[in-house]
């Protein structure tokens, strides 16, 4: 029987891929990434102001991932090749909530579990907050799942069907905000993009049609983390990004079954 | 009450007037193209007669609970999306395997569903979404440009196609195109556009060219359009002029079949 702490990481992983899986999905499908960055360095700014204003971490976390996708969104929106203005957002946010952090002192003797992730000393609370905050991203997700991916397919297409797109983007948004909130404990302000990427990226192989790559994504992103976790152990590396590598490394061998399959 | 109405539409975009006072209305079963040079504001206008562009004067009204069947100029899928035909056809609303096999078959495609659309040529991915366009059980199909990038007898079938959903459906049909041989083809109606509607009148039967009926092989189907022109003392005339001399220079001739 495994110790308990490993049990807990390996549940929260697992409970945080069943939301980032299918919501990665969308990021690749509508090309987010920055975008996910983006709101994934601002969770870091979050923490800092969480702290020093004695709110829950998970709920500072989430407002302010919430502000700063609404913000790429909105910006996205309006000029679709606003490449460059994202990627300053993105790094921008980084900065800025490294700044911050350094006004709260707990964060700061503690700066790269906020980083990287702490998946080893999840807390049974922390468990409940992540199951739950990934249970209500995947509702949101297979409620609106058809509309979704009308509006990714084509947004003039969804529209003439009665739907509006931008109420599809603002599904996300919210997904974003609050998937990142649920996984900066887990892998970390700097790797949570790479737990929505990597797993979609990989799983876009071995699919045919869009939920067969979301249910994959769900799939591979568990393996990536029991892989991981085992890895971390094995040879005593960092658990969140050990998670990652193992993530990646699927990513390369699926690259192979592709080249095969065709 | 028409399907579709619009009164006076203009629609601006930033500084650039796209569309000026355009009148336009099409009645059940009624095939109507609207045919402009690019930059004429076609694609504007059935934007805004679907209701994806707002005006900036003038209005748009739909018949109450009106079904629109729409087919984009192209859909572009991302390659890292995958979607086979069968799964495209139930968005946004699922339908029934029967249901997409029958529009699959009507449409011509009956073997392509387990097909992945970004694999498929330009004539099937047509033929897919106006595949997916009926499903909807549209009293209006508006299409785009809904030929572009075929060669000519994939242009020709495809329209021979239309007239058929037409005929067995009732529905009426908007097409945009700048290619003449649209005008000669199918429609019942044309407007003729350049920013306002230049003029617009019923193809009529002038002529059956030898090189339409080769080309298209259908026998006295081989139509010229013959526009009546409908210049109101109100009419704006700046930019038509060309418009016109093209069309007439075209479609006065048998020998435009070959431009």
């Amino acid at each position: 029987m495994p110790d308990t702490f490993l049990i807990h990481a390996a549940l929260a992983g697992i409970g945080l891929m069943i939301a980032a899986g299918p919501l990665g999905a969308f990021v690749v499908w509508r090309r987010m990434a920055y975008m996910g960055d983006a709101t994934a360095h601002a969770a870091l700014l979050g923490v800092a102001l969480a702290l020093l204003s004695d709110l829950p971490v998970a709920l500072g976390t989430a407002l302010v991932a919430l502000v700063m996708a609404a913000l790429v969104t909105l910006l996205s929106s309006r000029d679709r090749s606003g490449d460059t203005i994202l990627g300053v957002l993105a790094h921008s946010a980084l900065a800025v909530g490294l700044v911050a952090v350094s006004f709260a002192p707990e964060v700061r003797s503690d700066l790269s579990s906020f980083l990287f992730g702490d998946i080893l000393t999840v807390t049974v609370a922390d468990l409940l907050w992540i199951w739950g905050g990934s249970a209500v991203v995947f509702a949101l997700l297979v409620w609106r799942w058809n509309p979704l991916l009308t509006a990714t397919v084509n947004e003039e297409l969804a529209q003439a069907a009665g739907l509006d797109p931008r109420r599809e983007r603002l599904v996300l948004t919210v997904a974003l905000a609050l998937v990142v909130a649920v996984a900066i404990k887990i892998v970390g302000a700097l790797l949570i993009s790479a737990m929505l990427i990597v797993p979609a990226a990989a799983a876009r192989s071995f699919a045919r049609t869009p939920e067969a790559m979301a249910a994959m994504a769900v799939l591979i992103g568990c393996v990536a983390v029991l892989a991981g976790l085992w890895g971390s152990l094995t040879f005593d590396t960092p658990a969140g990004p050990s998670i990652v590598v193992a993530a990646a490394a699927i990513f390369a061998a699926s690259l192979g079954f592709r080249q095969r399959a065709r | 009450m028409p399907l579709i109405e619009a009164q006076g539409l203009s629609v601006r975009r930033g500084d650039n007037t796209i569309l000026t006072g355009v009148n336009f209305t099409i009645a059940p079963g009624e095939i109507v193209t609207i045919l402009g040079p690019n930059g004429s504001g076609k694609s504007t206008l059935i934007r805004a007669l679907i209701g994806l562009e707002r005006p900036s004067a003038g209005a748009v009204r739909h018949r109450a609970g009106l079904r629109i069947g729409y087919v984009p100029q192209r859909l572009h899928l991302d390659a890292a999306l995958p979607m086979t035909v069968r799964r495209f056809l139930s968005l946004p609303h699922r339908v029934s395997d029967a249901a997409a096999a029958a529009v699959l078959a009507r449409t011509g495609v009956a073997d392509l569903g387990g097909r992945q659309v970004v694999a498929l040529s330009g004539g099937q991915l047509q033929r897919v979404l106006l595949a997916r366009a009926l499903l909807a059980e549209p009293q209006v199909l508006i299409l785009d440009e809904p030929t572009q990038g075929l060669d000519q007898p994939g242009e020709a079938a495809f329209y021979q196609l239309l007239e058929e959903v037409r005929a067995e459906t009732g529905t009426a049909v908007i097409m945009v195109s700048h290619d003449l041989h649209v005008v000669m083809r199918a429609s019942d109606r044309v407007v003729c556009l350049n920013g306002h509607v230049c003029c617009e009148g019923t193809p009529e039967i002038v002529s059956e060219a030898p090189e339409y009926r080769a080309l298209f092989g259908l026998g006295t189907g081989g139509t010229l359009a013959l526009y009546r022109h409908t210049h109101g003392p109100d009419h704006v005339h700046d930019g038509c002029a060309h418009d016109h001399d093209h069309a007439h220079a075209h479609a006065h001739g048998p020998e435009a079949a070959d431009a």
